[in-house]
């Protein structure tokens, strides 16, 4: 399976800021009743940007100026909690293409970097100033670069990181595992012999 | 060289490693569940790959049955298509699905140990983040998201990093109407709710090694509260004893032989941690939750923290923001609290020892006025259990709804869901905002005991007073 090689992204940005923003938050349980991911990206964030009877409540997501966004800036430990899937799923199908954070709860990353969305790490002044940018002009465009490992925006740059694996991963073309999965059954086939409560 | 369980369940699975270094880690054991799975049998169906193992995928269904509603089709048509699709995925694939007929059903992380699936020094996942509930038994138990569920049911393997160990002792004595979940919650509230961010935690101590299996289950359960994706204790003679005569478990020769092979997986006594925390048992008080996320705790002698206490200005933030959602009063007891529902259940105490527990404690007594209780068996075997001790009228004299086995209340994807801003004391493991199914909604998490104590005073309680606890 060819998978796009992603080594940078670029498009305008959104901060919605807070730290421990958990998946019940990015999409709450009641929208997972649902057999495919399909429709979830306009129930992102649902209970903190509408009301009950669906009115909207201020939240970044619902400026317009924002609408375009494909990056989301955010605080530390970004999408913990539950190891719903639809939480990234639900980012994806919003539009939105990569986070950059302070840091990531652990099932999360791992869920978004398989869906070759980079989640890349950043210091807080200088996710603060990517914001900044961008509050002073939402057209600014956000540059994540996974070769330099920077983030550019109106004439400054930044350092960002992540981690190597999923770097390696997503600028190789091969954030998603199960090709290579898929290839190394002959040995699985071998490891599972070794242990006996795999017998059949 | 010595080494940790963690390590050398690892080693064992390791298949090999992939071009961009992560480990291809063996997943002997794979439990579904129907709202994570439907999804992954559809990337199957698009690939048009099979699952490798059918003999090592578990499935069951938990989030979204009703629990008072056993007859098919569900109110909830949403809920009853997600019924009809795990039922043909696990036709179609030749899964074994505990279904409600089967009598076997329940919430995944209660039905593992309970069939004998879940075994030491093996390795486990689910597309749930409370698979860490597996540790307790030694195993190396993974919360996965809907594509690892794909990889895993395609290949029995996933991609993988390995994690670093923590191990935390808690030794010396609790004291009474402590119990298993205050220690979880006490390490939640010390360690933070990322400290355990790229480690397994490593249970240990003299309070571990005297802990039932049910026991263990409830703080290996709530690891991921604390970002730790794992948590394990130790195989010893408590595990084995769990597991013997259950039905996944080795039977006759192959028993003794499972046994050896299991204890070989405990660590080592000489082996090296990446990180080593002590807890001293007696500081461990009955723990409830004040804000929303797990570690924002205090003992129940506490009072609700404010935000000129806070220790940092993120801290600051946090307070303010949990406060203004609870609508609690910065500074005062947490003791006193109004309760408008109380909850007995889910995966990390809805075993038939919680049950127990409050069922001898709250014979004779009423659940406030006002006050909307329910108790929630994690299986049905456990409800079945629970029956038979006659623990069910004991709770239903008291004023309790005694439900069938699910979820329930621990999130909105059946019917039981808070109402508007009602406060409940759940003995759940999620505080987060609009968790249990209202978007203003508020949970108090703590012990069953002190759910119960909640439950016949009608505000947040010390157990201990209510029920004269001398030594539990
Ligand atoms: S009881 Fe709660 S935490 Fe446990 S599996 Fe069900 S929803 Fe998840």
């Amino acid at each position: 399976m060819a998978l796009a090689k992603i080594t940078s992204v670029t498009g305008r940005a959104v901060n919605v800021p807070g730290n421990d923003i958990d998946t019940d938050r990015i999409i709450p349980a009641r929208f997972m009743k649902c057999v495919v991911f399909d429709g979830l990206g306009e129930f992102l964030f649902n209970d903190v940007r509408r009301n009950l009877d669906g009115t909207e409540k201020p939240h970044p997501l619902n400026e317009a100026r924002f609408k375009k966004a494909t990056i989301l800036l955010s605080g530390a430990n970004f999408g913990c909690g539950s190891s719903r899937e639809h939480a990234p799923q639900a980012i994806a199908k919003y539009g939105l293409k990569a986070i950059i954070a302070e840091n990531f709860a652990e099932i999360f990353f791992g869920n978004s970097t398989t869906l070759g969305i980079p989640c890349v790490t950043a210091a807080r002044e200088d996710i603060a100033k990517i914001a900044a940018a961008v509050e002073a002009d939402p057209k600014t465009d956000v540059t994540i670069d996974l070769v330099e490992l920077e983030a550019r925006f109106a004439g400054q740059s930044v350092k960002i990181a992540q981690r190597e694996s999923a770097r390696d991963a997503l600028v190789n073309g091969r954030w998603d595992a199960i090709g290579e999965l898929i290839d190394g059954k002959a040995d699985v086939l071998k490891t599972a012999a070794t242990l006996p409560y795999l017998a059949a | 060289m010595p080494k940790s369980l963690f390590q050398k369940v690892w080693d064992a699975h390791t298949v090999r490693t992939l071009a961009n270094g992560q480990t291809q880690l063996l997943i002997g054991t794979h439990l579904i569940h129907e709202v994570t799975s439907p999804q992954a049998f559809g990337m199957l169906r698009d690939l048009g790959l099979k699952v490798l193992m059918p003999h090592r995928t578990f499935a069951t269904v938990d989030h979204i049955v009703p629990t008072d509603q056993l007859v098919e089709p569900y109110a909830d048509p949403l809920a009853q298509a997600m019924m009809d699709e795990i039922r043909k995925n696990c036709a179609d694939y030749g899964v074994t699905f505990f279904d409600r007929a089967s009598g076997k059903q329940g919430i995944v992380h209660i039905v593992g140990p309970e069939q004998g699936i879940t075994q030491p020094g093996t390795t486990i996942a689910c597309g749930d983040s409370h698979t860490s509930t597996h540790g307790a038994f030694g195993a190396i138990a993974f919360g996965i998201g809907t594509s690892q569920v794909r990889d895993v049911l395609a290949t029995q393997t996933m991609a993988l990093g390995a994690l670093k160990v923590r191990r935390i002792e808690v030794n010396g004595k609790l004291r009474p109407g402590v119990y298993a979940k205050d220690v979880i919650l006490h390490i939640i509230r010390t360690l933070g709710v990322n400290g355990g961010t790229g480690f397994a935690y490593e249970y240990a101590g003299n309070v571990f090694a005297g802990f039932t299996m049910e026991e263990r289950m409830t703080v290996c359960n709530m690891s991921i509260e604390g970002g730790a994706r794992v948590g394990y204790v130790n195989p010893d003679e408590t595990t084995f004893a769990y597991l013997k005569g259950r039905p996944y478990s080795p039977k006759g020769a192959a028993w003794d032989a499972a046994v050896t092979h299991w204890k070989s997986f405990a660590s080592d006594a000489n082996a090296t941690y990446d990180d080593v925390v002590k807890i001293n048992a007696a500081d461990i008080a009955p723990t409830v939750t004040w804000g929303i996320n797990p570690a924002q705790a205090i003992s129940i002698t506490e009072n609700i923290p404010s935000p000129e206490t806070a220790t940092s200005d993120d801290d600051k933030v946090g307070i303010i923001e949990a406060l203004a959602y609870m609508k609690l009063p910065a500074g005062a007891p947490i003791k006193g609290t109004k309760i408008s529902v109380a909850f007995l259940g889910s995966c990390t105490n809805g075993r038939l020892s919680d049950f127990q527990e409050v069922a001898k404690y709250i014979k004779g007594r009423k659940v406030a006025p006002g006050v909307k209780a329910i108790a929630v068996p994690g299986s049905q075997i456990v409800g079945l259990q629970c029956e038979k001790l006659g623990l069910d009228k004991i709770l239903v004299e008291a004023g309790f709804e005694w439900r069938a086995a699910g979820c329930s209340m621990c999130l909105a994807m059946n019917p039981d869901k808070l109402v508007g801003d009602q406060l409940c004391a759940s003995s759940s493991n999620r505080n987060f905002k609009g968790r249990q199914g209202s978007t203003t909604g508020r949970t108090v998490l703590m012990s069953p005991l002190m759910v119960a104590a909640a439950a016949v005073t009608g505000v947040v309680s010390d157990a201990r007073e209510v029920f004269h606890v001398v030594n539990s």
